[in-house]
């Protein structure tokens, strides 16, 4: 992992203000923040850990926890929502018994909203691993879960 | 080596990509934007390639893939060039007819034309479109032409002769009094004129200086800058290099949201061919002048589009905003003089100044010059992205652009301006849309999300939605917005599961006023917008909640209940299969019966029954 971290930081630079950049590259490798290599990172650009916390968690592209398998987002914005989309958090939630930003036990599923995605024409959408799922409902998103789920 | 060092030069360049492209061959444009994607355009592309591959129509026939077209609703795109054949909604099976029809023996494909909902008559070109027809298209209209990973397409519509314009002929005074005189205003949601903001930062003292293109476009519904980045970015760093000679800036940032991963991409390339071509870098176009540009990610906050913390966020920091007693033009990034400005700005600029201030004042209305760019989305017939001369009528945007609203339903309300704006009602459709219009009844422009409304939508709940969207993006740096925020939400909370009292309505109104007044940035400032015009135009809606326990539009769950219509009823058993809980039975044709006391009200039932025999009241 540090070998990795390393790569990522000689590639952005030492410099403080790369710390974002860095972090970014780390969640996207890892798909989430591993504490060692938060330690790391602080300690190679000299930046104390509580501070590097403090960015892990105010910036909602990171994660400290590891993902699941299949990352389940559903837009909630306002196109979205007018739509129903609320309604499609809540069927999710129920089917996979976790609240949003939570994994199922088995580590199959993580459970996501996102803010916007700008494809309104969609909306409801759901995005599975990236893919689009355009103009859900509940017994449609039952059918898209069961794909996955075996 | 490509670099060009003089007007003379990309002239010439120009000009003999001109002559390499013919313009009576055919080309088929695929809308490869994000929404397009997600319909599954790329494999439509591919198909037709692979098509034009096999049958070797090379050289009948070019494809490419382009930026948005804007009318997202009919996905995937494919418009034939030259005559401008728009077809709509095209599959992968529809590849080979396009080929052995359109292509080949210049016929038109009837079933895959856009069908006017209002005559039936089906229409061929896309400038009939309904859609286009009332438009005007200056910023959006090339996103459907070129290719933007490819800047050569760019040149050959002009592309980058306003920046040589601007460094051959103009001082950078000059180059500021003409986009003051145009009457340009910041395009991102505050509206302030921007030849000023250019000439502030000109004027204060301090090096080096910085230029910023903002996009982090966090407002949810809004995706016109993606739109223009992903399509075509060139146009947008061309603004910013002429900005940055104006202002005597040496470096520049775009600030990308990250959820926009192709707008990323495709920027990114863009610099890098900037470069090699010498648009960006030392001693561009051999003026002397020297600029360069970085992309930097954003992290996933809404904040973030708020300049000061924005900047904060560039240089590695939590993105807090700070008070702006001095402002960044004079102090901003790293503490020097910072232009900041929205993609959409930045993109009028090389208009500006290829076309002259004039020619741009001569669109829009007294206060607000040119066209704006407005996401037509929600319960609307024709969703997409937009462009119409400021001005335009609100009913004229939903209605003969937007084909009205979905499924026959009533029109209730526009909510304009994201979080900071507000709803709208139907007796101010006739408003016509500028940036002080739209502040006078209550809302604003902000970045030009228009999310329509029907009478299925509750706006209490929508009052609810913003301040919970605001609540989870509140840095917390300031208490009035952090606890404010937090407890008018937990007000119209209440309200919604029918717990609401009284004099709820007087103090949500009392915290509005602090909030105004005390908030450190915008985001605070304007959060109680929501609020306050659903409770000026909507009242009645939250007096409902509140005495009577009800939620008219049937949206609170608390408030509403679910109860099947026997004479309606043919006991299909579509409800049965779906109910999560069993609350639904009876026996097979036979009308079916609903427990209330089981129901979770989740709604699943009332989506699937095609018979109407499921109430919610």
């Amino acid at each position: 992992m540090i070998r990795e971290i390393e790569a990522i930081i000689s590639r952005h630079g030492e410099k403080k203000s790369n710390v974002v950049a860095i972090l970014q590259d780390i969640q996207e490798k890892f798909r989430y923040l591993p504490r060692e290599g938060l330690e790391y990172v602080s300690r190679r650009l000299g930046i104390p850990l509580s501070q590097i916390y403090s960015l892990a968690t105010f910036y909602r592209a990171f994660t400290l926890k590891p993902r699941g398998e299949h990352v389940i987002q559903v837009c909630t914005g306002t196109a979205c929502h007018v739509r129903g989309g609320g309604r499609i958090v809540d069927k999710l939630k129920r089917e996979l018994n976790i609240e949003v930003g939570e994994t199922t036990p088995d580590g199959k599923f993580t459970l996501e909203t996102v803010n916007c995605l700008g494809a309104c024409a969609l909306g409801p959408l759901v995005v599975i691993d990236g893919e689009y799922y355009g103009q859900m409902n509940t017994s449609k998103m039952d059918k898209v879960l069961k794909r996955f789920q075996k | 080596m490509k670099r060009v060092s003089s007007r003379e030069e990309l002239l010439k360049l120009r000009n003999s990509l001109r002559k390499r492209e013919d313009r009576e061959k055919l080309c088929l444009t695929v809308c490869s934007g994000t929404g397009c994607r997600a319909y599954g355009c790329e494999k439509v592309a591919r198909a037709f390639l692979e098509h034009i591959r096999r049958e070797k129509l090379q050289k009948q026939v070019t494809l490419r893939t382009t930026g948005c077209h804007g009318f997202c609703e009919r996905g995937p795109i494919v418009v034939v060039h030259p005559q401008g054949i728009f077809y709509q909604k095209v599959k992968v099976e529809d590849v080979p007819e396009i080929i052995s029809e359109t292509v080949r023996k210049n016929k038109i494909v009837e079933r895959l034309l856009y069908q006017d909902p209002n005559t039936g008559k089906k229409i061929a070109l896309e400038k009939e479109v309904p859609f286009y027809k009332r438009q005007h298209r200056l910023l959006l209209g090339k996103n459907g032409l070129i290719d933007p990973t490819c800047i050569e397409d760019y040149l050959v519509m002009d592309g980058y002769l306003a920046l040589a314009k601007a460094l051959e002929e103009m001082t950078p005074e000059e180059v500021i009094e003409e986009v003051k005189k145009s009457g340009l205003r910041g395009r991102g949601g505050g509206g302030f004129p921007t030849g000023r903001k250019w000439e502030y930062c000109r004027k204060a003292e301090g090096a080096p200086k910085y230029v910023i293109c903002n996009a982090d476009e966090g407002d949810p519904g809004a995706y016109m800058d993606r739109s223009l980045l992903e399509g075509n970015p060139h146009q947008v760093l061309e603004g910013m290099i002429i900005g940055a000679y104006a202002i005597g800036a040496e470096k520049g940032y775009v600030y990308v949201r990250y959820e926009y991963p192709l707008a990323l991409q495709n920027i990114t390339r863009a610099i890098e061919q900037a470069r090699e071509y010498g648009f960006l870098g030392e001693n561009i176009l051999g003026s002397g002048f020297s600029f360069d540009v970085e992309v930097v990610r954003g992290g996933g906050a809404f904040v973030c589009g708020e300049s000061t913390a924005l900047m904060a966020s560039i240089e590695g920091k939590p993105g807090e905003p700070r008070a702006k007693y001095v402002h960044t033009v004079e102090v901003g990034l790293y503490g020097k003089p910072t232009n900041l400005n929205n993609v959409e700005t930045w993109a009028n600029v090389p208009l500006i100044i290829n076309k002259g201030a004039e020619w741009f004042a001569d669109i829009g209305t007294e206060g607000s010059k040119g066209t704006k760019i407005f996401s037509l989305v929600g319960k609307i017939n024709c969703t997409g992205l937009i462009e119409v001369p400021m001005g335009m009528t609100l009913r004229e945007i939903i209605f003969d652009i937007g084909g009205g609203i979905r499924k026959g339903k009533k029109f209730k309300a526009v909510q304009t301006g994201g979080p900071s704006g507000g709803v709208i009602p139907e007796s101010l459709l006739d408003l016509p849309v500028d940036f002080d219009e739209l502040t006078s009844a209550g809302s604003m422009m902000g970045s030009g999300g228009m999310i329509v409304m029907d009478e299925d939508t509750c706006m209490v709940d929508v009052a609810r939605y913003f301040l919970n969207f605001l609540k989870e993006e509140s840095c917390g740096k300031c208490v009035p917005c952090r606890e404010g925020i937090r407890v008018m939400l937990d007000i119209l909370e209440r309200i919604t599961r029918g717990e609401g009292e009284e004099k709820d309505i007087e103090v949500l109104e009392e915290l509005s006023a602090v909030l105004q007044d005390a908030c450190l940035c915008a985001l605070g400032t304007t959060a109680p917008n929501p609020v306050l015009t659903t409770l000026k135009y909507f009242r009645e809606e939250y007096i409902s909640h509140i005495r009577d326990k009800k939620c008219p539009a049937g949206v609170c769950r608390e408030l509403v209940r679910y109860f099947i219509e026997e004479s309606k009823c043919t006991g299909c058993g579509a409800c049965v299969r779906v109910c999560p809980v069993g609350a639904i039975s009876g026996e097979k044709k036979k009308p079916h019966y609903l427990q209330e006391e089981v129901c979770i009200k989740c709604g699943a039932c009332y989506e699937v029954c095609k018979f109407s025999a499921i109430i919610r009241e």
